[in-house]
């Protein structure tokens, strides 16, 4: 096992790196570079299939259509983190949209205002959520499943008879049809890559200057470079189509927020405690119920901020927004991505990578023209064979310490 | 025997010590009118049967349960422990046989759970967890607690081994620099060598001038480490033996409630009947 070797010096160079790759397996963590060539293969099978698939405009809507899942995403990681769900996240982004849609177009209320309140109404909802599971002990699926249809009800309300709701706001269009010039495009990938190599020697030198472990250079650069190559390639082939959408933009930067907030901060480390050993973090004189409310707070809000951007994209809102497959792509594609459903352990950026892999797929299957029937099928099985690769990882970690 | 009301410890004031604590549930009395003491740079084994109230009265040390009567002294002053932080703040630290660690966690992030150390100066603002400071410092504790079985600090704790496990645990409530330990079984279901780097751990908490008090089922462990060896039963302290002048039978006997020499077997008798 890995914990009785005499890890505390590492091997430099190739031979560290593999070890860290190795403890990284064996604590089931190397989810990434899974999902990573799981991404592979599907746009490979795709891209035989039918040769736009790969083409820049498409990829270009791969991205777009899966901003507002993406975001819905976030906050479901968070709510998993604490091995919990939110069922409802669907449902509030649709009333939180729909709450904006009639204030922007039936009110005339400037449409930033409304997206504000949008977000207001989804942190009550959460507020509400948090309340019930910690004062009255009821499970999280429980609340957040009869929840969502009440929500849903009170869309249908607030939409009244017309059920649709057509968006010409020049905000609320901006937010999806913004596009970065190439130039700018170019600058954004330059000053994000800067940083992550920059943080990454920064946090380096720390350690070594301390006497602490640090991981191989090699590494480092590996990873940096694995990075570079990707906002090098993602800036490539936006500014062959439209160029880069403001929105992936925002959606990254609300994922960088986030995982600072989970990985490096007093908060989001009780969060994984809270996940991991609740009693352990009671004990710990953690506050698990603020912790708990909080996170169902930052989960509907983040929701509400997905059903903004999902209606922007569709310039209108209707009684079916935050319906369908939505709840169940938000929640899998973290779970494909490595999240835990059982708590404690996954990353912000599962909710991207997730979000990449179903759209993929989905996007995919659009292409060819499958029937709703095979999709169905598809997009199930793929959920199911994530899950048990999940729990199969679990069984071993767990087997393991006995 | 020694009986209960003279300890081996001497005449000046114990580092902790309860008077006629009592804790009843309901009918059941689990505590009666117990004394109890632990003096500084001492292991205390606490042992008695199931039932015996030794849980009970570990509980209301640590503050986890408030008991029905008794005084608290510690130093030699009167003391108030109602709930686990008034323990905490008097110095008391428990090790909960479930060791209530969090797998997911590294060793660093398990030891500083609840009190984990912030970034300095301006980056103060930003909530930062100075991981550094806070590994350089867990190193620094379990290199003096001479725990040799931990070599990487980063590793999840779900992947240590329960020796190893219940190091990490001992080491985190060291922590808040506590003058009395609580251990409450640190030896259930380990294997032999794992046992023996616990006892090692346990008599250095003792040559750090601790006082520590462990519970245990399993009398070979107790006359490794303690120095002092309470026995309960039925909720009563039914006697107090210094280690160095007692045989196990006489403590078995004390625990069962049978006298000496024969009356084993009758107990043994007991038992089958």
């Amino acid at each position: 096992m890995s914990a009785e070797q005499d890890t505390r010096v590492s091997a430099g160079g190739l031979v560290g790196m593999i070890q860290d790759i190795g403890r990284k397996l064996a604590q089931g963590e190397a989810g990434t570079l899974l999902v990573l060539l799981m991404v592979a293969a599907i746009w490979t099978f795709f891209q035989f299939q039918n040769d736009r698939f790969l083409s820049p405009g498409n990829l270009t809507n791969l991205l777009l259509q899966q901003a507002a899942v993406a975001t819905i995403s976030i906050g479901v990681v968070l709510i998993l983190l604490l091995g919990e769900i939110d069922l409802s996240v669907g449902a509030v982004s649709g009333l939180c949209a729909s709450v904006m849609a009639v204030l922007v177009v039936q009110r005339g209320m400037p449409a930033v205002l409304a997206v504000v309140i949008a977000l207001g109404l989804g942190a009550l909802i959460g507020l509400f959520n948090g309340f019930m599971i910690t004062r009255f002990q009821i499970p999280s699926f429980v609340v957040t499943l009869a929840g969502s249809l009440a929500w849903v009800g009170f869309q249908l309300l607030v939409l009244g008879q017309t059920g649709t709701i057509n968006l010409n706001d020049r905000f609320i269009m901006g937010l999806t049809f913004t596009y970065f010039s190439p130039l700018m495009g170019w600058v954004v990938a330059a000053l994000g890559l800067a940083a992550v190599l920059g943080f990454s020697l920064l946090g380096r030198s720390r350690r070594k200057a301390a006497g602490l472990r640090v991981g191989s250079m090699q590494g480092l650069l590996f990873r940096t470079g694995g990075i570079g190559i990707a906002f090098i390639t993602m800036v490539l082939v936006a500014n062959q189509d439209r160029g880069l959408p403001l929105v992936v933009f925002l959606v990254f930067m609300l994922a960088l927020a986030f995982s600072y907030l989970t990985e490096r901060t007093r908060f989001g480390r009780h969060m994984f405690a809270v996940g991991g050993n609740a009693e352990a973090a009671r004990r710990a004189g953690i506050k698990i119920n603020n912790v708990r409310i909080i996170v169902f707070m930052l989960g509907s809000t983040l929701a509400a901020a997905g059903g903004v951007l999902a209606a922007s994209r569709l310039l209108a809102v209707n009684q079916s927004s935050g319906g369908s497959d939505l709840l169940l792509m938000a929640i899998a594609g973290p779970v494909i991505a490595g999240t835990s459903l059982f708590g404690g352990r996954g990353s912000v950026w599962s909710a991207l990578l997730g979000a990449i892999v179903i759209g993929s797929i989905a996007n995919g299957m659009n292409l060819l023209a499958f029937s709703s029937s095979v999709k169905f099928i598809v997009t199930g099985s793929v959920l199911i064979t994530a899950v048990t690769i999940e729990s199969i990882t679990r069984m071993r970690r767990v087997g393991e310490r006995t | 025997m020694i009986p209960d009301s003279s300890n081996a410890t001497g005449s000046a004031s114990p580092l902790l010590e309860l008077k006629g604590v009592s804790k009843a549930f309901g009918a059941n009395q689990a505590l009666s009118g117990v004394d109890f003491e632990v003096d500084a740079g001492e292991v205390v084994a606490l042992v008695g049967d199931n039932g015996a109230g030794k849980s009970t009265l570990i509980k209301a040390i640590a503050g986890v349960q408030v008991c029905d009567e008794g005084t608290f002294y510690f130093k030699g002053s009167p003391a108030r422990i109602t709930n686990p932080q008034e323990a905490a703040a008097l110095g008391i630290a428990t090790v909960y046989q479930d060791l209530a660690l969090c797998d997911n966690l590294d060793v660093v992030a398990n030891l500083y759970l609840g009190r984990e150390q912030f970034a300095r100066g301006a980056a103060r603002a930003t909530y930062f967890i100075d991981e550094t400071a806070m590994e350089q410092n867990a190193l620094k504790l379990l290199d003096s607690l001479a725990v040799t079985t931990i070599k990487d600090v980063r590793v999840q704790v779900g992947s240590l081994s329960g020796g190893q496990r219940q190091a990490v645990a001992i080491a985190r409530s060291l922590l808040g620099d506590p003058c009395v330990v609580l251990l409450d079984e640190p030896t259930a279901a380990l294997g032999v060598s794992q046992t023996e780097q616990v006892l090692v751990l346990i008599k250095t908490l003792r040559e750090r001038g601790l006082g520590v008090v462990v519970i245990s089922h399993n009398l070979e462990n107790v006359f490794e480490v303690a120095d002092r060896i309470i026995v309960l039963r039925l909720g009563r302290r039914a006697a107090t033996f210094d280690v160095r002048g007692v045989s196990r039978e006489d403590v078995v006997s004390a625990i069962t409630g049978a006298e000496f020499g024969v009356e084993a077997d009758n107990d043994n008798h007991m038992e089958t009947a």
